[in-house]
């Protein structure tokens, strides 16, 4: 062979159509495929519904602004909630309302009543609360510490009522963390050396230890703010396969700016625009037969 | 469909400390304890100088030399040391700043070969690190033999080792650092792309290191040289060692400058401790006094240094987290 | 066509200036790195002949440093002893107690200001401490030596050291208020601001994701401090006690004044008594004597002094690196 020869090119053949299926959001919504729901939703079996947080006409201000108002929805265990709406909308805001994390920035006002199994939650302790309902963030942020010392974090820090002990590795306190990594499904990769560093994981790895952290101290109601965002397609899947199996035991609320995803993972969608909740109901009502005009533009493309 | 404003607002709490573990309540209000009491001792301090100082205080101080006697009345004031302080650290500085720069610039902008770098990078570090006591020593053992006689008074065995000019080269040394250090940090954060336009059209590394690198980054330049003065002003144990202390500045020949920087002197420094009872100890209120005024050229210094730094680039202790309560 | 040179005579002016100047610059950085590396051998050179004498006993007890150095100074040797004989357990002594309550109260003093500085202090408070500190960092040590003689150890030898308790030690030692307690309470002073401005930076660098996970999880204000960002500021604050404890060891002048300048070894046994015993540290020592060091015997024990010293620093600068390694494998440094 002739060094000199440059190395044969592969062509790339035009001819044909590239095979992938257009996004669901580019049909026009009135048009609805009769099976849709069949092609892209993660196949589920039929979990028993229990309500665990109610929104009653929530407001919530930062400074002057109103930035939610008049919101009024359930969060059901055995059903993921998926929040959906265009940047502004005051989606994450309500999210993080629901743990009171909005309570950190001073100039921050509400008005109406959240409640968790029947408890208003501002009559809770506030750490209380934040245990029985665990957040998840769009950036991963694992603390600097070991994989273990990460998922222990919350349990080493409560009271010992749990009969586990601080920070040392009784055989509790190893199940509760195993068990928290399966549940998040990430035991069969970390599971051989958990003492290894946090930051040493790949970045879905790493959203996952935080799923796991946040599930350790058996939270009855889990938030996710937009937790793919910063992930590949393959990480991507595995949470969102991850989000369909915790729903039958954990109340689940997902913020998230993909609408597929939100069709994929959810089943209620609450749709809202600049504060308002404009639509709420079943996922396929949401997408298929939307009620509203703004739904009905948002979910197909016009905005967002 | 707008929606109109609900009727009233709440303003959710403070997180409550006292929901907490009693364990940490206590860590709480330790925290506040050890603030509120530095304060108090930085106030206890000031104040007890300011008291102290300004009654021992007279203008005539700053005119009248220190001559030796044994009652306070008689024993005159501290222009002397003043000058003493003065002549130290300006010729401290004068070898230290030129030095510091230069070495910074070639830290940061040539460094090679890597090892040499680095070895002079550790060497600056435990330069920075070394008690003023034992550069005193060293200063002393090249200084009074060899042929760096010079610098000082010829005694029958070799030269004394101790006059301004050798106490202000050993302090340079104290300075040195503090001069490399501010200036490499001033280097180092700038973008890279003033480096890359400078050279792209066409001058040389030296040219941009000159007219483009520094003058960016006057005020770092600036803070450690004020740092580097502060270092050397405050410092006692080289001024003992080196510039003899003796009570007033004894020039070492009759040659105007020269003589008077080969002679011993003193500084404020080593005059507070003469008069402390430590020292010669007869003469406290002259201590106050000098020590009063030295604190406050210290401040100012200090202020100087505050408003160069932009009072906020690097050195601000709070910072804004996000989190407002 | 005429060939174009390779190179005109203005660029090869310029690269000779830019060459001359990069050997200029970096034949300063050596002579700085020489004079350094000649001071430390330097130092060395002249200790060798009173470790030599003295072997290990240099560090360990014998008769009194001051007796010893009175011979040196009269040019009788202690009976059965040359010279050069020296013992510095004393000042060694002397030396590790204070610098080392100085700096383990200092650890904790400043870790809880700083903590306090970045997340407790309301922003009236906060504004104040900043020139406060600053304020600290910048006094000279001569002064503190100055209001420790002057004020404090009095204050101490009137109000809390009582006349039994004075006479419990009178046998060995007179207690006057220059002591141990005077020493450590003004080192820690003098050390706290550059520790304190150092860990209040870490504090304040400490990701905020971190700390919002960690409130997310439940966890308490303190509790989240403690675990989040005390472990995140950890490199800071052994870097900032590295440089406190360098400060410390090197300090003379103030511990000279303020110390009582005996050479007695406080002795644990003696209880509330060992507060208030004199104590004389190494480098206060030195600055003592320094009028001696034109006599052979003295300037080679000063300079072996020295030496210890400068092998402590870089000792100090080692375990400072060491402090650090286990957590780089987490991510921080």
């Amino acid at each position: 062979m002739d060094p000199l020869m440059p190395p044969p090119v592969r062509r790339i053949d035009v001819g044909q159509a590239p095979t992938i299926a257009p996004p669901r959001a580019q049909q026009p919504a009135p048009a609805a495929p009769s099976n849709g729901a069949a092609l892209h939703r993660a196949p589920r079996r039929p979990a028993t519904v229990t309500e665990r947080m109610r929104l009653d006409s929530v407001w919530l201000a930062y400074g002057e602004n109103w930035v939610v108002r008049d919101v009024s929805l359930r969060v059901n265990q055995g059903a993921v909630l998926a929040l959906i709406g265009a940047s502004g909308s005051g989606k994450t805001t309500l999210l993080r309302s629901m743990n009171r994390l909005t309570e950190i920035t001073a100039s921050a006002g509400r008005s109406g009543s959240i409640t968790l199994d029947g408890t208003d939650i501002h009559n809770l302790e506030v750490n209380a609360l934040r245990r029985r309902v665990s957040m998840v963030f769009q950036q991963p942020n694992p603390f600097p510490m070991s994989i273990f010392d990460n998922v222990a974090y919350a349990l080493a820090e409560q009271r010992p009522k749990r009969g586990i002990r601080k920070r040392s590795r009784t055989p509790q306190l190893e199940s509760a963390v195993e068990d928290a990594l399966r549940r998040a499904g990430l035991w069969d990769e970390v599971g051989d050396d958990l003492g290894r560093s946090a930051l040493r994981l790949s970045g879905g790895q790493q959203q996952r230890l935080c799923i796991a952290r946040s599930l350790a101290a058996e939270p009855e109601v889990l938030l996710l703010d937009e937790p793919c965002s910063a992930l590949d397609p393959i990480s991507t899947a595995i949470i969102e396969e991850l989000i369909v199996q915790l729903r039958e035991s954990v109340a689940i609320v997902i913020v998230t700016h993909n609408l597929q995803q939100a069709f994929r993972v959810g089943d209620e969608v609450a749709f809202m625009h600049l504060g308002e909740l404009v639509e709420y109901g079943s996922a396929e009502q949401v997408f298929d037969r939307p009620r509203e005009e703004r739904t009905r533009e948002y979910v197909s493309g016009a905005f967002g | 469909m707008a929606v109109a404003a609900p009727p009233e607002r709440i303003t959710p709490p403070k997180e409550g400390v006292r929901t907490w573990p009693l364990i940490d309540q206590a860590a709480y209000v330790l925290c506040w304890v050890v603030g509120i009491g530095l304060c108090v001792i930085a106030a206890a301090i000031v104040l007890y100088m300011l008291v102290k100082g300004i009654s021992y205080l007279k203008p005539s101080l700053f005119v009248t030399p220190p001559s030796p006697s044994l009652s306070q009345k008689a024993s005159g004031g501290f222009s002397s040391p003043l000058v003493g302080t003065l002549v130290v650290s300006l010729i401290g500085i004068a070898i230290a700043a030129p030095m510091g720069v230069g070495i910074a610039a070639w830290l940061t902008e040539y460094r090679r070969p890597a090892g040499l770098a680095r070895a002079v990078e550790s060497a600056i570090e435990m330069l920075a690190g070394a008690p003023s006591i034992v550069l005193a020593l060293f200063g002393l053992l090249i200084f009074s033999q060899g042929f760096l006689k010079f610098l000082s008074q010829g005694t029958a065995e070799g030269a004394l080792g101790q006059s301004f000019l050798v106490a202000g080269i050993v302090m340079s040394s104290l300075a040195l650092p503090l001069v490399v250090t501010s200036t490499r940090e001033g280097l180092l954060a700038l973008p890279s792309r003033v480096r890359e336009s400078s050279l792209a059209l066409g001058k040389t590394r030296a040219t941009t290191i000159r007219s483009v690198l520094l003058p960016s980054i006057r005020p770092n330049v600036a803070t450690g040289i004020v740092l580097g003065m502060g270092r050397i002003i405050g410092d006692t144990a080289i001024v003992v060692v080196l510039l003899g202390a003796t009570l007033q500045n004894e020039p070492a020949s009759s040659t105007p400058l020269l003589g008077f920087l080969r002679g011993t002197g003193s500084t404020m420094t080593s005059y507070v401790y003469n008069n402390s009872p430590a020292g010669e100890g007869n003469s406290p209120e002259k201590a106050y006094a000098a020590a009063f005024v030295l604190l406050v050229i210290v401040l100012i210094l200090n202020a100087v240094v505050t408003r160069l730094a932009g009072g906020g680039s690097g050195f601000s202790l709070r910072r804004r987290l996000g989190w407002t309560r | 066509m005429a060939a174009r040179p390779l190179e005109t005579s203005a660029e090869r002016r310029a690269r000779r200036s830019e060459r001359r100047t990069e050997r200029t610059l970096g034949a300063l950085s050596v002579l700085v790195l020489v004079a350094i590396a000649a001071m430390a051998v330097t130092v060395f050179i002249k200790a060798w002949p009173s470790f030599s004498y003295n072997g290990l006993g240099w560090f360990g007890t014998g008769a009194e440093p001051s007796a010893q150095l009175r011979a040196m100074h009269e040019g009788t040797p202690l009976p059965g002893h040359g010279l050069l004989y020296f013992t510095a357990w004393q000042l060694i002594w002397g030396t590790i107690i204070t610098t080392g309550f100085a700096v383990a109260i200092a650890i904790v003093v400043s870790t809880l200001a700083a903590i306090f500085i970045t997340e407790f202090a309301p922003a009236a408070v906060g504004r104040i401490l900043d020139p406060v500190i600053r304020l600290l960092a910048a006094v000279p040590s001569v002064i503190y030596g100055l209001i420790g003689i002057v004020a404090i150890a009095p204050w101490i030898n009137k109000n809390l050291i009582s006349p039994s308790l004075a006479n419990s030690v009178s046998y060995v030692v007179q207690l006057n208020g220059e002591s141990l307690s005077t020493a450590i309470l003004l080192l820690t002073i003098m050390i706290l601001p550059i520790m304190i401005a150092i860990s209040a930076n870490a504090f304040a660098s400490v990701p905020p994701s971190w700390r919002e996970g960690s409130a997310a999880l439940g966890v308490n204000r303190w509790r989240t401090i403690w675990r989040v960002s005390v472990r995140t500021a950890w490199p800071a604050i052994a870097a900032g006690t590295v440089l406190a404890t360098a400060r410390a060891l090197g300090e003379a002048v103030m511990l000279a004044m303020v110390a009582g300048g005996r050479d007695f070894a406080p002795n644990l046994l003696d209880g509330l008594a060992l507060l208030f015993e004199p104590v004389r540290p190494l480098a206060a020592t030195i600055f003592q004597e320094s009028g001696g060091l034109t006599i052979g015997p003295v300037s080679h024990t000063l300079y072996a002094i020295a030496a210890v010293l400068l092998v402590s620093a870089a000792l100090l600068s080692f375990a400072g690196w060491a402090a650090r390694q286990p957590l780089k494998k987490y991510g921080l440094s």
